[in-house]
């Protein structure tokens, strides 16, 4: 364990080691994972120090006022949100050494093989196989909504191995190679004009085993790992004042008086009220955290944020009158990274309506907090007894 | 870090917390809520006796050697919370926090000493629905007397002494017994409201008006969030735990799922009013900033609370209707909560010249 002073300490040596000015960026990246200033709160040897997760603020800081190179990590957001807090908790030794670290300094990149056109919600019907054949699995389906499908190295993958038990006890998890001949991936075009997402087929892919996380007919456990941390990262991002989508808003509307009108801004200040709300909601859950103690708020996070996102974006196509009217660019691309507040307004509003689709809908997030938090009645299952291959489809 | 408020309850604030509670549990049945709006005496004295002399929470706000607790706005939220989730028929907010804001602002030791003490009760006599951005009226000064009449002030009734503005610009202190009080038919019943007529009362010049009833009334508005959270709290907590045991259809009601997402859109609600809430009681006690916090925290927990309630009845169905089940009296204080210390949207309006989001 370590303390705030003596972690600062730590960090000041390792620069004093290690000047960014004068190593190259993947050197540098790989000595900070080596030094256990990576992601402090993972165990030594890992990239961590086994320290509180709060006190990473302490090193980012000093790192950020030496001018250090980071791991870009909306660029790797899916394996640093998602694929590696499952491979802490449910990764054998080796795999823990083998995939950590490639994975935080960036050097492989992540996706997510989840979702399939038939289990979207009900993710647990997933019909994707993985059939044993001598010391590993073959598998076959279909997976959609993969974002960086098309940069990845590695995915989290979730295939059915019994399909003769009900449907949340026949799933295993794995680490599926994206380099396989068997893994094909098709951008999918979304509303905005560009192809952020993939559909993924596997034909025949081979994974040893040595690449299952968990235990077999486990996957639906090790899933819930996975998921929660993305609805987490997707909602609980930390910012100042203003610093999601109400920052162009509330800026747009400074720099054009012209565009203004009684009715926008009404409209306005009670989304900027409800966004700095939200906000601290989102700091009022970090501190929790930062002081062990439980909080529900995480749930409820991603639901609100999905919200404003929406109502926010659409009021700034409004505010904009005639040039709302306008859409900066349709031609299809394939993006590296996801930015919800990035280009103009027309595409904010178009993407912001996934907000409250990926990661878990908000219709289903809302039956997560009714029975899990408050505790309320669960919804009908007529699936939960039968065998997955015996369901309606 | 240390930039941003602390949003969390310490231990001793849980405390607190607790003690408040179990004493309201113990002499604060809705059923004698009920029972007392339509007496002659609206406040709890006992009850009010227990809190302030028991429990010395009037002077939380009060420095010890004014004869106070020397605590802060936290505390005092954290008391509002409680008084909130037991619709507390007690003049707490207008006594501990409004004029004792006031007297903090006009350093006025003798008047502080007896408020923290408990055993006098002080009103500001400025009307309830103001907010600390608002004009308010005053009374005139003829020959050294206070003439004029001021209407709709929370809890003038039962109050020993009221802080009254002046037209000389200045605030005095007058003995209750001086003025004649016309009690109101409020809409909360809970929180009484009265016409304060002065015909040449004496009163005794305690400091400049202005700067005192802002500061009273902003501190107000910033805890009233938390009276709110306490309001909407309960509203949720008792719905959820009515939803469960109530059948119809041969199932609980609480089962289906259009109330399921109503209650779990309620829950995000008061999740985030909590730490609206936190906010500004954390930003009134540092200092830090502290118009923005209050105007946020208002401007988001009037319509929660309203909500909470609102939810609360039509989801305890007939049974809401009732004069018998205590939800009107959540949904009655929320909705007079609502335009108290300024309405949510004059809040807003504050906000934007605070933010710079300024109007056509």
């Amino acid at each position: 364990m370590t303390g705030e002073d003596e972690l600062r300490a730590r960090t000041r040596e390792f620069l004093a080691a290690h000047p960014p000015a004068g190593t190259g960026r993947l050197e540098f990246l790989r000595a900070r994972f080596d030094a256990g200033l990576a992601w402090v709160h993972y165990p030594e040897g890992l990239g961590g120090l086994g320290a509180p997760r709060a006190l990473q603020a302490v090193v980012d800081a000093e790192l950020e006022a030496a001018g250090a190179p980071d791991n870009d990590p909306r660029r790797i957001g899916i394996g640093l949100g998602m694929a590696a807090p499952t491979v802490l908790r449910y990764g054998t030794d080796e795999q823990k050494r083998r995939f950590l670290r490639p994975l935080w300094t960036g050097e492989e990149v992540w996706c997510q093989l989840f979702s399939e056109p038939g289990a979207g919600s009900d993710l647990a019907a997933l019909g994707t196989r993985a059939v044993r054949e001598g010391d590993g699995w073959v598998v076959d389906g279909q997976k959609v909504w993969t974002s960086s499908a098309h940069l990845a190295r590695w995915a989290i993958l979730i295939a059915r191995t019994d399909p003769g038990l009900p449907k949340h006890q026949g799933i295993t998890y794995f680490v599926c190679d994206m380099t396989d001949p068997g893994v094909e991936v098709r951008p999918l075009r979304q509303i905005t004009g560009e192809a952020e997402f993939n559909e993924v087929f596997l034909t025949g892919v081979r994974i040893p085993d040595s690449d299952r996380l968990g235990e077999v007919g486990d996957g639906w456990r090790v899933a819930q790992t996975t998921l929660m941390n993305e609805r987490v990262s997707i909602g609980g991002m930390r910012l100042p004042r203003e610093g999601g989508m109400i920052g162009p808003l509330a800026r747009t509307w400074r720099d054009r008086p012209d565009l203004r009108t009684h009715d926008l801004h009404q409209r306005l200040l009670k989304l900027w009220v409800e966004s700095e709300v939200s906000r601290l909601t989102a700091e009022r859950l970090r501190q929790q955290l930062a002081a062990g103690q439980p909080g529900y708020e995480g749930s409820g996070m991603k639901l609100a944020f999905a919200r404003l996102n929406q109502e926010i974006s659409g009021l700034e196509v409004e505010l904009r009158g005639a040039e709302g009217l306008l859409y900066d660019d349709w031609t299809m691309r394939r993006p590296e990274l996801v930015d919800f507040t990035g280009r103009d307004a027309g595409y904010r509003y178009l993407r912001a309506k996934g907000n409250s689709i990926e990661g878990g809908t908000s219709e289903v997030l809302l039956n997560i907090v009714a029975e899990r938090v408050l505790g309320l009645p669960a919804e009908p299952r007529t699936d939960k007894d039968v065998a997955w291959k015996d369901l309606a489809r | 870090m240390s930039t941003q408020p602390d949003l969390l309850y310490s231990e001793e604030e849980e405390d607190l917390r607790a003690a408040v509670r179990d004493l309201l549990t113990d002499h604060c049945a809705a059923a004698d809520v009920i029972a007392r709006t339509e007496s002659d005496t609206p406040h709890d004295r006992a009850l009010w006796k227990s809190l302030a002399e028991g429990m010395g929470l009037a002077g939380l706000l009060v420095p010890e050697e004014y004869g106070g607790q020397g605590a802060g706005h936290r505390e005092v939220a954290v008391v509002l919370e409680e008084l909130g989730r037991a619709v507390a028929p007690v003049p707490y907010l207008t006594s501990a926090v409004v004029a004792t804001e006031a007297l903090l602002a006009c350093a006025d030791e003798e008047l502080l000493g007896q408020l923290a003490a408990g055993r006098t009760i002080g009103a500001l006599a400025v009307a309830l629905h103001h907010g600390p951005d608002a004009h308010h009226p005053a009374v005139r000064l003829e020959g050294g007397f206070l003439r004029g009449e001021l209407t709709g002030i929370a809890d003038a009734v039962g109050a020993d002494v009221l802080l009254v503005p002046a037209d000389d610009g200045g605030l005095y202190a007058v003995a209750a017994d001086a003025v004649t009080l016309t009690p109101a038919t409020a809409l909360d019943p809970t929180r009484p409201l009265a016409t304060v007529t002065l015909d040449g009362a004496a009163g005794r010049r305690l400091g400049a008006a202005e700067p005192a009833v802002r500061r009273a009334l902003r501190a107000a508005a910033g805890l009233l969030a938390s009276e709110q959270l306490g309001l909407a709290d309960w509203a949720l907590t008792e719905t959820v735990r009515y939803l469960k045991e109530r059948k119809q259809f041969n199932r609980p009601v609480g089962g289906f799922q259009a109330l399921k997402h109503r209650l779990a859109q309620l829950w995000l609600e008061v999740v985030n009013l909590r730490a609206a809430a936190r906010a500004a009681a954390d930003a009134l006690a540092t200092g830090t900033d502290p118009d923005v916090a209050v105007a946020v925290a208002q401007a988001y927990a009037a319509p929660v609370a309203v909500h909470a309630a609102e939810e609360a009845l039509q989801l305890h169905g007939g049974l809401g209707m009732t004069w018998e089940h205590p939800v009107h009296l959540y949904l009655k204080r929320a909705k007079a909560d609502s335009i108290a210390y300024g309405t949510a949207g004059a809040h807003r309006e504050a906000l934007a010249g605070l933010v710079d989001l300024q109007a056509p």
